[in-house]
């Protein structure tokens, strides 16, 4: 029974009845009696003075309900959103927090700003009223670019931010590692952009809030990865509205990648304005919206040096970033090119000093945040590239560098010098296993091939580690994170034998619904038809983190074990009962209990039955079989592999045609391997798009988005991708009770560098910014003609 | 997008009459740029005349040596028509790499036309098999058709009725697509027609253009070779954030050898 739907089946999702029929339900899909529409008056300027909003020919418009400025907002007292996590600079400073109104009082920062709200009984009805606001603008110099910013003279963001410098961080130590590169035989050097990129989850952003007078109570249903979390957010840091008089609910949710996850301006509107009027307001973003105000990713600047010795081994790093945060302070934009970002930089490695400086600059363009990955792609992608650069100085092959310098297999745990203490794996299998998937010895004749057609073959490698199942507490707590990571999960017996069970992570895409069943259905021996997953409703789960980071599984997934431990125990007392034995004496395997060296046996449905009919039953124990856990992990989880593509360049045109890809990763023990797939072949997807296709570019003068649509913002698509070759290697963790690691970003984190790499190898040159768009592969590849014959 | 009232000709008699009666209506043809204009607000028509209605606007017709295609006609139905497949093969390989499904399922040739998007692919086609535009009012020569950026020679209350592509000897089409909308970044048609060689270029400039030095040296010899060292000015050529005008010129020389090479 379960041996087809417990853990490593490639079960088909359960949930994808409902998604490929039609019948998911998303916040736009939910209608309140009573329901108005908002729509924001936006700025058209990056940085403007509002000298005056004048709403007076717009409140007379048709349908017109209510219309609510910064003035508004200010007047009621509602707090500005919040940033959840510490960060300190180098001289022990907090970093700057400006306000972060949820409608611009008296400036606008960047295009997009929302300067009124129109609510309005149609939406076009608002749509209308909204073009009668007029706003009167002092237009304003901008700034877009994170180290125009932090350059003298540049035109300042917030007053209270000098510099437009939100912290001056470090990480390392300076002393140890400048001596280190005093004693290096080769010192490899690059500077490189991390490009910005725009989420564009396939659900656009979306809330409806309802405020009840009699209850004096709120429900908002909104597009959120973490309900809880939006929950107290909006409770106790923005609106003060207490947390038992809020419920808040993400249905299903059509993608997130973290944009999803932080607390924005509209839904907080929203919320505010539907106890302002007494109705519930509806709004959902236009496309447009998304690109101008889904939290952006990525955007360094940085400049890398990596130290090697005599045999290519790494003695040290420095690193010197300048991260842009956007106009204001996203829900966790400052841990993301920190905390996330820099002790990943020791990567697979045992470079034994890394110095890493980072500046968060404010600029005049939408704020940046956690996007799939999260700081470890930015990490990988520099450590991926300057590792290559330095092999290919040196004349090593690349695989042999990465090969001198992993972490040996029986070094673990491993304690990096940059925070993270790795606790298994065998970075030598993965490579391996990809070089012999890819046929490396192969490669030279694939690229004479090439050669012939008059094509340059490049191949690139990219061995990343990161670190997922986001976080022991009070680790997290230490480096000035503002939350607890732990998970909720509860194991629901209903008196029949079926199990509810509810979990405070949230799916949005990542087959939950299944994974989660899986692992009751094989602690537990349920059939998996018998077993409901809830997630996303703060009434109905226990408190939870949510879900970012690739932590669901490794730590909502091992909450649901100890939730399974508990039930077990909990059954083997009414077992021990209904057998007339010893609870010692009672065995458990897959839901089945037996009196030990007899054929004595009740399986987990007779027993949840006599919990709830508790007729014969132990007078020491408590009717029911229900049992929650919270589960706080031992440490993060470290996934790891390596992925090598082979690239082909049209000299002539700059098309990058991707021949080949190869991905072995290491995610610990996998639940659902046909799920583990689908998560790497989207990860892969979206780190195509980042090297190749997708850039969000700002016109440096006026600030203005130019890529606002998919008109000029290129998403991948599946023309734009190869078949992938995906393999295994499996290093359990030994500190989560399943063994996992996590496999959600791991495609995105290790994609980019191992095409880049592969470019500039067909072209022969040391560097190329991403995106390795036509153009720029045609000029490099003009400026850098054909390679000798005896390369 | 704001009101406007809805007007559903029958015939072309009644569509022209519609027309001359508010100049400032906006004609509705398969609706590709029209409709997604009016959604984003960034037109305000008072009218707007559907011209789907009208049977004598639809339809493939081998006449002569030419295909005749009627304005209303859509893009799939180009692609798929086996007269036109048979007729001129570069001319249905061209309708079948527009947009994607959805917008070959509804646009339009004549809309398309009409609008003389810089980067649309049909005005290559037009211009580079030296079609003749046939109107509600009389015949213009694609030569004479294409005049500027999203200008063409049609004159107020003009409606496109059809297009008639004289069926050349050999033909190819060859698209540098942008990554993001997938239209021309540079297209170029090579014909080699009763009349000499055409090479028609869009996406490249303000408008689709004829790229006369290479019909000259493909006039001597109709190979690819023959344009090795011929390079297209960049001068007047657009620049965006994923082409300059350096690149675009570039393209215009590889795509063309490459359509001669197709041509077989």
């Amino acid at each position: 029974m379960t041996a087809e739907s417990g853990i490593g089946a490639s079960v088909r999702r359960k949930e994808d009845r409902r998604f490929i029929t039609g019948n998911g339900r998303y916040t736009d899909d939910l209608n309140r009696p009573g329901q108005t529409y908002a729509f924001f008056v936006r700025s058209p300027h990056a940085h403007a003075r509002i000298k005056r909003v004048d709403t007076t020919k717009a409140s007379k418009m048709p349908g017109v309900v209510a219309i609510f400025t910064g003035k508004d907002v200010a007047d009621s007292k509602v707090g500005g959103l919040i940033c959840g996590w510490l960060i300190k600079s180098k001289d022990g400073s907090p970093h700057k927090a400006p306000p972060h109104p949820i409608i611009a009082l008296d400036t606008v920062r960047h295009v997009g700003d929302q300067v009124a709200v129109v609510i309005g009984e149609t939406l076009a009805q608002a749509r209308d009223a909204a073009e009668q606001v007029q706003v009167e603008y002092e237009v304003l110099p901008a700034v877009v670019d994170p180290k125009d910013a932090a350059a003298k003279g540049a035109p300042q963001v917030h007053a209270d931010a000098p510099g437009n410098l939100c912290y001056d961080w470090e990480l390392g130590d300076k002393a140890a590692t400048e001596a280190a590169f005093a004693k290096a035989h080769h010192v490899a050097k690059l500077d490189l952009v991390n490009n910005r990129l725009i989420p564009n989850a396939m659900e656009p952003r979306a809330a409806v809030a309802e405020y009840d007078f009699g209850t004096d109570s709120y429900t908002v249903w909104s597009t959120s990865q973490n309900p809880h979390v939006l929950k107290l957010l909006l409770c106790a840091f923005v609106l003060q509205v207490p947390e038992h008089k809020m419920r808040v609910i993400a249905p299903d949710v059509g993608g997130g990648f973290g944009s999803k996850i932080f607390n924005y301006p509209e839904e907080t509107v929203c919320t505010w304005a539907s106890r302002q009027i007494r109705r519930p307001v509806k709004w959902t973003a236009e496309r447009s919206e998304s690109f101008l105000t889904d939290a952006h990713g990525r955007d360094h600047v940085t400049h890398v040096e990596l130290a090697l010795d005599k045999a290519g081994k790494f003695l040290a790093m420095r690193v010197d970033t300048h991260a842009n945060l956007g106009a204001y302070l996203s829900t966790f934009a400052t841990s993301v090119p920190t905390y996330l970002y820099a002790p990943l930089l020791a990567g697979p490695y045992t470079t034994p000093q890394l110095y890493i400086e980072v500046k968060g600059v404010f600029t005049h363009t939408t704020p940046v945040d956690a996007y799939r990955g999260a700081g470890r792609p930015e990490a990988t992608y520099l450590l991926e590239r300057i590792v290559e650069t330095a092999a290919r100085e040196m004349k090593i092959d690349p695989a042999e560098l990465r090969r001198r310098n992993f972490i040996p297999p029986d070094a673990f745990p491993y304690q990096t010098p940059v925070i993270q203490q790795y606790d298994i794996g065998n970075y030598h299998a993965s490579l391996d296993k990809a070089l012999e998937m890819i046929d490396y010895k192969g490669f030279p004749a694939r690229r004479a091939q090439s050669e012939k057609k008059g094509k340059r073959r490049g191949i690139g490698f990219s061995s990343y580690i990161e670190a997922c199942g986001i976080a022991p507490s009070a680790a997290v707590g230490a480096l000035g994170g503002g939350v607890g990571l732990w998970e909720s999960g509860q194991v629901r017996f209903n008196p029949t034998g079926s199990v509810t069970i509810h979990t405070g992570s949230h799916s949005h895409g990542q087959g939950h619904e299944t994974t989660f069943a899986q692992i009751v259905a094989d602690k537990l021996g349920v059939p998996i038809e018998n077993i409901e997953v809830v997630h996303g409703d703060t009434d109905k789960t226990a408190f939870g983190m949510g879900t970012y980071g690739s932590r669901s599984l490794a730590v909502g997934g091992s909450a649901i074990v100890k939730a399974c431990d508990k039930i077990v125990a909990k059954a083997k007392k009414i077992a021990a009962h209904m057998l007339e034995a010893a609870v010692e004496d009672i065995e458990h395997e897959r839901g089945v209990f037996k009196v030990s060296g007899t054929d004595k046996s009740v399986n987990i449905a007779q027993i949840a039955f006599s919990a709830y009919v508790p007729h014969n039953y132990p007078a020491d124990v408590e009717p029911g079989l229900d049992e929650t856990a919270f589960y706080d992990p031992l440490n993060f989880s470290f996934p790891a592999g390596t992925h090598i593509c082979e690239v082909e360049v049209d000299p002539d045109t700059g098309i990058v045609d991707i021949a080949k890809w190869v991905a072995v990763d290491d995610f610990g023990t996998v639940i659902n391997p046909m799920v583990v797939e689908g998560q790497v072949h989207g990860g892969i997807a979206q780190g195509v798009g980042q090297a190749l296709l997708e850039t969000c570019v700002y016109d440096k003068q006026s600030g203005q988005l130019l890529t606002g649509s998919y008109m000029d913002y290129c998403m991948p698509r599946a023309d734009d991708l190869p078949s992938f070759e995906v393999g295994m290697t499996t290093t359990p963790s030994p500190l989560n009770p399943l063994g996992v690691k996590g496999c959600g970003e791991a495609g995105a984190i290790a994609a980019p560098p191992a095409l880049i790499n592969a470019v500039t190898d067909a072209l022969g040159i040391k560097h190329l910014d991403m995106p390795a768009s036509p153009e720029k592969v045609w000029r490099a590849a003009q400026a850098n003609r054909p390679r000798m014959a005896a390369e | 997008m704001y009101a406007f009232n809805y007007h559903r000709p029958g015939s072309l008699a009644e569509a022209t009459k519609l027309i001359a009666a508010n100049t400032e209506a906006k004609l509705l043809a398969g609706g590709q740029t029209l409709i997604p204009t009016l959604k984003q607000r960034l037109a305000q028509p008072g009218d707007v005349i559907d011209l789907g209605g009208i049977a004598e606007l639809k339809g493939i017709k081998v006449e002569g040596g030419s295909v005749v295609i009627g304005a209303m006609t859509r893009h799939g139905e180009v692609a798929s028509s086996a007269e036109v497949k048979k007729a001129i093969p570069a001319l249905a390989a061209l309708a079948g790499g527009i947009g994607d499904p959805q917008v070959r399922n509804l646009g339009t040739i004549g809309g398309s036309i009409a609008n003389s998007d810089p980067a649309a692919d049909y005005p290559a086609a037009a211009l580079g098999l030296g079609a003749t535009i046939h109107t509600s009012k009389r015949q213009i020569p694609a030569d004479k058709f294409f005049t500027g950026m999203f200008e063409t020679a049609l004159e107020e209350g003009e409606i496109i009725v059809k297009v008639a592509f004289p069926a050349p000897k050999r033909a190819a089409y060859q698209k540098f697509e942008n990554p993001a909308s997938r239209y021309a970044i540079v297209g170029v048609l090579v014909a080699e027609t009763a009349n000499g060689v055409r090479v028609a270029v869009t996406g490249a400039a303000p408008s689709v253009f004829r790229w006369t030095e290479a019909e000259a040296a493909l006039g001597k010899s109709f190979a690819a070779g023959a344009l090795d060292g011929l390079k297209a000015k960049a001068d007047g050529l657009n620049a965006d954030i994923h082409a300059s005008a350096e690149y675009r010129a570039h393209l215009i020389g590889v795509m063309a050898r490459r359509a001669v090479a197709a041509c077989g």
